[in-house]
This record gives structure tokens, sequence and C-alpha cells, in this order.
């Protein structure tokens, strides 16, 4: 119980900031679509944080669009339809599958398949492979291995 | 197969080709998806002239930029000469986007200004500037207090400066400060290839 009181009274602090740079509007509803949303969208100035996550005065000013937008109507294919066409895809954390992103999207499965097959490949030729012949020496020493006259102990340090 | 050692030094520079071009490549300028589309609209008051307001419909039919700045904008600080030694014999007129001039000042606290105050605000501010760094550069200066504008046109940084051609395209999009180096190499060529295809 004292630790549960200690947990909360450590997160008092985040949870005060977090009321203080957040314009929330009234409706819990349309507020957990907007942090949904804008937790797939990339902030332009701190480029590592998501609009949710950045309290950067832009992601402030887009996360309130994201709200007008709902509000007015918009789902929510058409806001990022809205903030693609100012900011460019670069605003998605999800790039959008297209010429420019092949590369991207199927390069990673092309890597797979292409070492999977590089590796089934040398599996089947390994098989195949024949080992070399013994020489008469090597036979000689095999052989007397087998026979347990030769010590293997010392045969193989040497 | 004798030359099946040289793979793995293939495979290190085919990385290491990758790597230095994305080492060349500046994450901060995000390519705009407006160029080639029409400048957003919009109709706003003007900075000086109290009484009189800015769109870009006002300047179809000329090659014109568009400069977003700030008073707070620190970077603005080092182009603003530029724009003002640019401005004394440019080609082209220079409108300026004055962007969130008091929202965007994170050291004063506004909330709940009425809108009248804060635009009277961002004048006196933002004249009180330019006569502080060396003159106003600009035809006009359209003022976009909640920076509604700013997102329009896909501004995440300011200064930023897009050239618009008479047909109200967005052309070319400048992020940053304009340096007498870009100006010279980029902005003045682009802006003389755009008056020569009127």
């Amino acid at each position: 119980m004292r630790r549960l009181a200690l947990v909360a009274a450590l997160l008092l602090p985040v949870a005060g900031q977090a009321g203080e740079a957040v314009p929330v509007s009234d409706d819990p509803v349309l507020e957990e679509r907007v942090m949904r949303l804008s937790h797939d969208l990339r902030c332009l100035v701190c480029q590592n944080q998501s609009i949710a996550e950045s309290n950067a005065p832009l992601a402030v000013d887009l996360r309130n669009q994201v709200r007008e937008q709902f509000l007015a109507g918009k789902d929510e294919a058409a806001v990022v339809e809205y903030l693609v066409a100012r900011y460019g895809d670069f605003v998605l954390y999800l790039p959008p599958f297209k010429g420019a992103t092949l590369l991207l999207w199927l390069g990673p499965g092309l890597l797979l398949v292409a070492g999977a097959g590089w590796l089934a490949w040398r599996l089947r030729r390994r098989v195949r492979e024949v080992p070399p012949p013994l020489s008469a020496e090597e036979h000689a020493r095999a052989s007397a291995l087998l026979d347990g006259s030769a010590k293997p102990s010392q045969e193989s340090r040497s | 197969m004798k030359a099946k050692f040289l793979v793995p030094l293939f495979i290190f520079l085919l990385l290491a080709g990758f790597l230095g071009y994305g080492l060349k490549l500046n994450p901060r300028e995000v390519p705009s998806p407006l160029i080639g589309k029409p400048a957003p609209a919009f109709r706003v008051p003007q900075l000086q002239a109290e009484d009189k307001s800015i769109s870009p419909e006002d300047l179809k039919g000329r090659v014109w930029l568009l400069n977003v700045w700030a008073s707070w904008c620190i970077s603005c600080r080092y182009e603003h000469p530029v724009l003002v030694d640019f401005a004394r014999n440019s080609p082209v007129p220079i409108i300026g986007l004055n962007y969130k001039e008091v929202r965007g000042d994170g050291a004063l606290d506004v909330k709940g200004i009425d809108p009248a105050t804060e635009l009277a605000t961002a004048r006196q501010r933002a004249r009180q500037w330019l006569v502080e760094h060396g003159g106003d550069p600009y035809m006009v200066s359209a003022v976009d207090l909640d920076g509604r504008i700013g997102i329009d046109y896909g501004v995440y940084g300011v200064p930023e400066t897009f050239l618009i051609d008479q047909q109200g395209v967005i052309r070319y999009k400048h992020i940053g400060p304009i340096t007498p180096e870009s100006l010279r190499d980029v902005l003045i060529p682009k802006i003389a290839e755009l008056q020569r295809a009127s």
C-alpha cells in the first residue's frame, strides 16, 4: 500500500504537466480518437516523436487541427489526407505502398527469400559433395584407430 | 568462382554507398508536396497598412517570394540583413508572412487573449522588430496570428521561403534562413528562369 502511494506521488508531477500542455476538449471519446490518430503522425519539428507525444508548438497546432476536423465530421482518412497534402508522406509513421517505397516494403522480404534460397542451395550442394578419398596413410591410421591399437588422445593432439 | 572472395568487399561497398548517400541528406529538409501546386489561398490583414488586407490573389501575374518570419525567430535575425539587401534591387516583390507573432513566442502567456488585442500586439512587436533589425524588406507582410496559413503551406519551422510563379503556383521552397550563397546560387537563377518563361 505504501509502495502504491509512493508510485502515485511520483506520477503526480507528470500528470500535472501533461494536463497543462494539452488543451483537451470535454468529449473523452473525441479525445481518444484524436490521440489514437496523433500517435500515427510524425511531428516535423521533433522528428522522432509523434504529434501525440511532442509538445512542440507545431505538434499542438496539428493536434488541434485533427480535433477540429473530427468535430467538422471528417473521418480518419480525410484528416490524414489533409495533413499529407501539406506535409507529405513524411508525417506518416506508416509509409504508403507506392513506387518510391517499393524497396522499403519489399526489401526485407526479398532479402529473406534470397537468404533462404542461398542457404537451401548450399545445404543441397553439401549433401551431394563426395568427401575426397583417403590416402593410404590415412587409411592405415583409421584402421589402427578402429582396431584400438592406437591412442586416440595422442593422435588428436599431434 | 575465383572472384568469390570479392563478394564481401562488394557488399561492403554497396552498403557504404547507401550510408554515404544517407549521410549527405538533411533530415531537417522535408520535401514539400506543395511544389507544383497552387499556393493555398488566404486573405488576412496587412502588418503595416492597418486597413488593408493581402491575398496571393493580389499577386497574380507576378513572380513573388513568400517569406515566413516572426520576431521570436532566432534564425530570422541572420536571414534579415540578406533579405533587406536583396530587397533593395530585387526583381520580384517579397511578401512577408508574419507567423504566430504572439502565440509563437513561448515567453508570452497569451491564453484567452482577444483577437483584436492579439492583432495589435503582433503589429506592434513585428514593426518594432523590423525597425531594430535593419528595415522592412517586404512589399507587404501578412499577419497569420494562429498559424493556420502556416499549416496550409506546410510550414514546420521559421524561416521558410516559397517561390511562386505568375499563375500562383509554388515552384520552390527554401527551408531555413536564406544565405547570400543560397540566394545567389539557387533563388536568383530560379527567379530569372520563371521571369524568362513569362
